[in-house]
């Protein structure tokens, strides 16, 4: 794949286009889990199995069916060092088990990296679609297309009664997987937000860290998914999650919107500091980086902070993880150093855009 | 939601208030309805009622979740030597037994779906609350399902035009059902 721009730059492109509301909703991403009929799925399938089902999937995509989509690049994660690996999993384009677990694993990505097909993760390919912002329908029907192109070209495991068969009793059926980023400060600020997040719960739907499964909510961060693969349309799952979505929206914004006319001065206070903090402190963890980070995304949403933009903010969140900060030093870090050069990098940054 | 606070409560050990024996390790407050509950108990019991606790339930997955609910034995009559017996059932595609199966709450190929058939319905019934698919169809794979659902499909909407006193579109959508009709029996 020659240089390889999706391990060097923390700003995936999708990411930079303009998309509906930006200002709660980092983005939207849907994936869908499909296995070939005639293979054992991943867990039970010997190392030559795997290696078919790795060639026939790539295949699809040497075959030119996936041009549509513009050039995709594909690369097996052997070709790939540790490093590399987990910076593709801080920019959430292939998930923690394929980067850790897979046998024979691969991954096909599209010139955007808006498109991400993992090839023998739990399933045997996990394709995955993200949009910048509130765009779930788009995002799945992108996903869908991609569904389509790989059930031309392959067989799928599919069964009249549970639909499509997946490793996991829990992705079986639709196999789909929707999810909203969404950031939500001014409903953390305002002691609301579990009373939100506990109603979320309540209408089968799951709330998650940024990282996914088992991630804690760092940074105001929180990814709400459905829960439910099977009794459920595609479109009904969406359309359940969208309007849910929709509402935790609204009530973020009238959160927002009651911050600025109530205690203003206490939120541009809280920005700003934490401003001063990212601009000048030496050393800094991770953790406090993401609430910091997240005091400044509120400020330049509510326009107390003309000295940020969003595009820095987006790509802080990826540039400060660990192995990317590891990869744009180009050596091994101790915890220590990584919290001195996390402070470096972003006041730099910060200071580029002011 | 629920909140996790310290282990320690003003220095004292309290005991789980689930078997009251083991002391509670793990302290939580529920709102239900606005209603606050103070709850007091050890990891033990806490996986046994099924609660789960973000960040503190060690290596506790969605798998070990399911795997405790396939072990669930519906009419609590099967005796140990049944139990075994479908422990050792195994899949022929891939291998994989039963007793496999419920453990890593993972099916290890398409046939283990056929091969368990008899145990499956219950389980996936718990997780989706539901057993039969109504989404996406393969259009290969899928072949004559999806002819009868496009069939269904185009039926139900005919019955609402027809309702509906549209008359011309519901002729349009019965000439395409008796097409669709005719590939069906053609296979």
């Amino acid at each position: 794949m020659g240089n390889r721009k999706y391990t060097s730059e923390a700003l995936s492109p999708w990411m930079k286009e303009d998309a509906p509301d930006r200002d709660v909703v980092l983005s939207s991403r849907v994936r869908i889990a499909r296995n070939l009929r005639h293979l054992p799925f991943p867990m039970m399938a010997s190392a030559a199995q795997s290696v078919e089902a790795m060639e026939r999937l790539l295949q699809v995509g040497e075959s030119g069916r996936l041009s549509g989509l513009g050039e995709v690049s594909s690369v097996r994660l052997s070709e790939l060092s540790e490093l590399e690996k987990q910076v593709l999993v801080e920019k959430h384009l292939i998930s923690p088990a394929l980067a850790n677990h897979a046998q024979h694993g691969a991954l096909m990505l599209g010139p955007g990296e808006d498109i991400s097909l993992m090839v023998n993760e739990e399933d045997h390919l996990r394709i995955q679609c993200l949009h910048a912002g509130f765009q779930l329908k788009e995002t799945w029907d992108t996903a869908s297309k991609i569904d389509d192109i790989f059930e031309e070209a392959v067989d799928y495991a599919f069964d009249e009664k549970y639909g499509f068969l997946t490793s996991c009793p829990t992705n079986v059926g639709t196999g789909i997987r929707a999810s909203v980023m969404m950031h939500l400060p001014a409903l953390v600020m305002t002691g609301q937000i579990n009373r939100i997040l506990s109603a979320v719960t309540q209408v089968g739907l799951a709330v998650r860290g940024v990282y996914g499964e088992g991630s804690e909510a760092t940074g105001n961060l929180f990814q709400v998914s459905n829960q439910i693969t099977l009794g459920q349309s595609e479109s009904e799952i969406i359309d359940h999650l969208h309007a849910v979505a929709r509402q935790i929206i609204e009530h973020e914004k009238a959160a927002r919107a009651k911050l600025m006319s109530e205690s203003r001065l206490k939120v541009e206070d809280r920005v700003k500091r934490s401003f001063g903090i990212l601009s000048y402190a030496a050393v800094i963890d991770a953790k406090e980086a993401s609430q910091r980070l997240s005091d400044l995304r509120l400020g330049a949403h509510l326009g107390l902070l003309p000295e940020v933009d969003e595009g820095t903010l987006n790509e802080l969140l990826v540039s400060i993880q660990p192995g990317f900060l590891q990869q744009a030093y180009g050596e091994a870090l101790s915890p220590e150093q990584r919290d001195m050069t996390r402070a470096q990098m972003i006041s730099s940054r910060l200071a580029t855009h002011a | 939601m629920t909140a996790i606070h310290s282990c320690l409560r003003g220095g004292i050990k309290v005991v789980c208030q689930e078997c009251g024996q083991r002391p509670a390790t793990l302290h939580f407050t529920k709102y239900i309805n606005g209603e606050k509950l103070e709850l007091h108990i050890c990891e033990a019991c806490a996986r046994e009622k099924g609660e789960l606790i973000p960040g503190t339930s060690a290596g506790f997955s969605i798998h070990n979740l399911l795997s405790g609910l396939m072990d669930f034995d519906p009419s609590g009559l099967a005796g140990a030597k049944a139990k075994a017996q479908a422990q050792a059932l195994r899949c022929e595609g891939c291998g994989m037994t039963y007793g496999q199966f419920s453990k890593l709450g993972r099916f290890g190929c398409a046939r283990c779906y056929k091969q368990f058939a008899d145990r499956l319905d219950p389980l996936i019934k718990r997780v989706h609350g539901n057993t039969v698919h109504v989404g996406k169809v393969p259009k290969r794979a899928g072949g004559l399902v999806r002819l009868r659902r496009e069939i269904d499909g185009l039926k139900r909407e005919m019955q609402s035009k027809i309702e509906g006193e549209d008359f011309e579109s519901a002729a349009t959508l019965r000439d395409r059902i008796r097409e669709l009709e005719r590939e069906v029996q053609n296979g």
